[in-house]
């Protein structure tokens, strides 16, 4: 009665979303700019996307509310599983967010400020409603950072001192049901993503790790899904500007024998 | 008209945007009178055994779902729905509904045998082997993938009530089929494609399980 413990490894999309727009029009069919997330989410759930992330930069917080009505069409459109990030500080933001709609919320800086939201977070909605997002920065080896990697915010402009993989067995222990782990050295590179990192975190926690930041083309998710210990990928630059499809990237980790869902 | 239980229990949403993409009526009621008129029955959830039970009993839905399951109208759990369908669970050490004989059981945290910790919770997509045909279960190809997240799993005493198994460390009952009543560990409502088909499969069936 026992086997593997493998699952399909699950492709993800990200979206950058200001003021309930897309920061960067999004090419698709015939070239059609797409600068709706809405409309993008569907594109990606027809094209075989497994979830999708939402990356809220809306900067002022009386625009908060726009975000909230993008999550809530979203809900209406596609039947998978999306998260929303970024500018999430508080467990009201939180129940905003899941009530429009939304499976999970991540939290990044607002964590690195206040753990408890973990903790408050897992005990309203349960551990697999609450995702911590991670930006981290390769450092050198130090008493602090003992394992070569530390968690910046604020876009890498601000360094915690803590030390990544640290960071993320705490928060593990105070409630995250999974890692968005972003290489901040790797990303926008579409350079492949950071496989040391990617497996140090993976191989460390209990929980599913997606990683993010250096995806180009799909022999590097193929890299990260395998030699570095991913449960999922995440992706951007390389679908938006129409370079590959979720089809085409999944058709090729198929033909590497990694398990994706093939039917959608 | 399709009935909605609410209880309390999460994303509830969820399964009614899920209907109405399918063009289904339905209401979302805690109201055993408006369930009573209810052609056919969903019993959702996400949350923990515990609380969910306090507050079915609170409202007596306990007693009207012993009440469905013999009255021949079709009804459908979802995750933590079907989990407390059992007679017990392991979360938070529950007593449960007991429309199906067993428990429901928490994952273990490293595989028999190799000794390999297993992550929990089993989350994302996954398949079903289906052990016999099924009307709500109809037109779904074998290799589709289902959206799951749980840590906990039915185990139903009696073989026959098991109607499809999912592999994760172990094998488990991701699919039950008593009479009347079909229940998923997996979210259909967030299953994709398939998983709408499963919906409307289950808007258009009578009840009977052949």
């Amino acid at each position: 009665m026992h086997g593997g413990a493998t699952i399909s490894k699950r492709i993800i999309p990200c979206l950058d979303v200001r003021d309930g727009k897309l920061t960067k029009g999004i090419k698709f069919k015939g070239n059609v700019d797409i600068g709706d997330p809405v409309e993008a989410a569907r594109e990606y759930y027809e094209q075989g996307a497994d979830e999708i992330v939402f990356y809220d930069i809306t900067a002022s917080s009386d625009k908060r509310d726009i975000m909230i009505d993008v999550v809530r069409h979203v809900a209406e459109t596609i039947f998978i599983p999306f998260s929303v990030g970024g500018g999430i500080r508080n467990l009201e933001d939180m129940r905003n967010v899941i009530l429009a709609g939304a499976e999970k919320v991540s939290f990044n800086s607002a964590a690195v400020r206040e753990p408890a939201i973990l903790t408050e977070g897992a005990r309203a909605f349960g551990s697999q409603c609450v995702v911590l997002g991670m930006d981290v920065k390769k450092v050198a080896f130090s008493k602090q950072t003992p394992s070569g990697y530390e968690i910046v915010i604020e876009g890498g402009r601000i360094h915690t001192g803590l030390d990544a993989l640290w960071w993320a067995q705490e928060a593990e222990r105070l409630g995250a049901g999974e890692i968005c782990l972003n290489s901040i050295d790797a990303d926008g590179m579409q350079d492949g993503y950071e496989i040391n990192l990617t497996a140090l975190i993976s191989e460390n926690v209990h929980i599913p790790v997606i990683a993010s930041g250096g995806a180009g083309k799909p022999e590097h998710l193929a890299a990260v899904l395998t030699e570095g210990k991913a449960d999922a990928a995440l992706i951007a630059s390389m679908v938006h500007y129409r370079a590959y499809t979720i089809s085409q990237i999944k058709h090729y980790l198929c033909s590497q024998n990694i398990q994706t869902r093939m039917l959608w | 008209m399709i009935a909605i239980i609410d209880y309390n229990a999460g994303n509830i949403t969820s399964v009614a945007r899920a209907l109405h993409n399918i063009g289904q009526d339905f209401v979302i009621t805690n109201d055993t009178k408006m369930l009573d008129s209810a052609s056919h029955v969903i019993f959702p959830g996400v949350g923990a055994a515990g609380e969910a039970m306090a507050y079915l009993r609170q409202k007596k839905l306990d007693v009207w779902l012993k009440a469905c399951l013999l009255s021949g109208k079709p009804l459908m759990g979802i995750c933590l729905g079907t989990q407390i369908i059992l007679d017990n669970s392991e979360e938070n050490k529950t007593n449960c509904i007991g429309l199906v004989a067993g428990s429901t059981k928490r994952f273990p945290e490293h595989l028999a045998g190799t000794g390999q910790a297993l992550k929990i919770p089993h989350m994302g997509w996954n398949r079903v082997a289906f052990r016999r045909k099924h009307p709500v279960f109809a037109h779904i190809d074998p290799a589709a993938e289902f959206y799951f997240v749980h840590s906990y799993y039915p185990s139903p005493s009696d073989q026959i009530a098991i109607l499809g198994t999912t592999e994760y460390g172990i094998i488990f009952c991701s699919v039950l089929a008593v009479k009347n009543l079909v229940a998923m560990q997996f979210h259909p409502e967030k299953s994709g494609r398939p998983g709408l088909q499963i919906l409307k499969n289950f808007c258009a069936w009578r009840g009977n399980d052949f």
